[in-house]
């Protein structure tokens, strides 16, 4: 099924895809780490770089709101609460096609391997916990490349409540959901937008097969795992 | 694709299409200053001009960054900030709202620029129809005149250079406007424009505008009930004497 409609070797936009790209130029690999803040995503994303690096890759690195055209823009309109969620999910759209179009394309085409901190899947997940209809976000993300391959670090929100609060000693606003008025109370509502963000990976997983990985354990055993899966990917051809 | 009217708001929407130069702005303007004269509710809107998502649109025209997908994705948010904030509350609040552009511009341009229709619908379907869509055609070469006439420095996309159409941006502009146009023609049908001779005088095409508009929508259901507050203070120097020597003669 995955390569239906895709180019020879193998690559495919989920949808409608960007205009004028040739799928078959784009030799190198892209890899996304997904997960909630304080699932250890850029901890791992900094060990698979050095490692990859090591081992004679080049490596670029996108990640949400890292665009040139809105971030500061977006970041601006966040502090204020202003937006309102079909404009929320555009901005963050924009930002993300963006990366695609000036970074993630033109890195793919020169043969680099491309780690990208959170890919469309995050952006869903979000608009869909706020009642976004998910068709809708289907045909905003058929812009997206399909990864070469996805892995969802997952962790239990009781947990991430606690790495969150070891770490900062708070739990961001957006992070927690507060926006969508689930409680007043922080750390209920963190517990409960993290657990619907959950859900709505799962729904997406359905669609897009991403790989789960169990993050609850030691940084070192997923390391590890990582890299088993990715040597894998770089040894086909 | 609903009308306001269909889906049970009580306010209007009235938008203007065509290409830069087919005279809409003129026209849904002196369309404001009449129904503001008439004591209606009116709030006008402007493509792109969304305060929060302004400064990154022009940041990515002036340093040439838009590809046509950001192209396409930044104007939608700009649509979307308007329409949730803006025209939404003030069409469930009874307003005739005016819209200088609306989503098909998007199809229009964006189509142009190489973005797959049903995408950029797609993009658009939260937005409802509006209840009367003016589109301002003119032949191509008249609106081409009035922009070109005093050669003006053209801007870079919109010249349409991004799509490489001529190392010359008169001749890029022509083509693009070309390409525009024949999006409007193609969409007439499917969104139910109403077509007015934009090669006309702005005199008679306003005449035409107020019929049209008055047939379509029973203005005196907009009226605002109470009567309309005191315009805000104007400069002295400026108008002021004027009406005072006007009211003086009468």
């Amino acid at each position: 099924m995955k390569n239906q409609d895709g180019s020879k070797n193998g690559r495919r936009f989920y949808g409608h895809g960007i205009p004028r790209v040739k799928l078959e130029d784009l030799a190198g690999k892209l890899i996304v780490v997904e997960g909630a803040d304080g699932s250890g995503r850029s901890t791992q994303i900094a060990r698979l770089v050095d490692w990859l690096e090591t081992s004679g890759h080049a490596t670029v690195q996108v990640g949400l709101k890292r665009s040139t055209l809105v971030s500061s823009e977006l970041e601006k309109a966040q502090n204020g609460n202003v937006l309102s969620r079909t404009t929320l999910a555009l901005f963050y759209a924009t930002d993300f096609a963006d990366q695609l179009d000036n970074i993630i394309l033109p890195a793919l085409k020169a043969g680099f391997i491309v780690l990208a901190d959170r890919y469309i899947y995050t952006l869903m997940a979000r608009d869909m916990v706020r009642g976004m209809d998910e068709a809708w976000l289907k045909n905003l993300y058929g812009i997206a490349l399909e990864p070469d391959a996805v892995f969802y670090l997952s962790v239990e929100p009781q947990e991430l409540v606690q790495r969150n609060l070891s770490k900062n000693a708070t739990l961001d606003y957006w992070e927690s959901g507060m926006d969508l008025g689930l409680s007043r109370d922080m750390f209920d509502s963190f517990v409960k937008y993290q657990t619907a963000m959950q859900g709505a990976f799962r729904k997406l997983q359905k669609t897009y097969g991403f790989t789960i990985v169990d993050a609850n354990r030691p940084v070192g055993s997923i390391t590890k795992e990582l890299r088993k899966k990715i040597r894998a990917l770089l040894a086909e051809k | 694709m609903k009308s306001f009217a269909e889906l049970n708001f009580p306010g209007r929407l009235i938008a203007v299409e065509g290409l830069d130069g087919s005279g809409k702005s003129t026209q849904i303007y002196l369309l404001k200053r009449w129904l503001e004269a008439e004591g209606i509710k009116v709030y006008f809107s402007e493509w792109n001009s969304s305060e929060l998502v302004k400064s990154a649109t022009s940041k990515g025209k002036k340093r040439e960054l838009l590809t046509p997908t950001t192209f396409s994705l930044i104007h939608a948010t700009d649509f979307a900030d308007r329409y949730e904030r803006h025209l939404l509350p003030l069409l469930r609040a009874g307003y005739i709202v005016l819209c200088d552009r609306y989503a098909f511009t998007a199809f229009a341009r964006d189509v142009t620029r190489g973005c797959p229709p049903e995408w950029v619908r797609g993009i658009y379907s939260f937005a409802a129809r509006p209840d009367l869509t003016l589109f301002f055609k003119t032949d191509l070469e008249v609106s081409l005149n009035r922009i070109l006439e005093g050669r003006p420095k053209l801007k870079f996309f919109e010249a349409g250079m991004d799509l490489r159409l001529s190392a010359d941006p008169y001749e890029s502009f022509r083509i693009f406007q070309g390409r525009i146009l024949e999006q409007y023609i193609a969409m007439t049908d499917e969104f139910k424009f109403v077509v007015l001779d934009a090669n006309e005088n702005v005199e008679k095409q306003q005449v035409i505008v107020r019929k049209l508009v008055s047939e379509k929508i029973d203005l005196k259901r907009f009226k605002r009930r109470s009567p309309l507050p005191l315009p805000p203070a104007i400069h002295p120097e400026n108008k002021t004497q004027e009406v005072e020597g006007d009211m003086a003669a009468a």
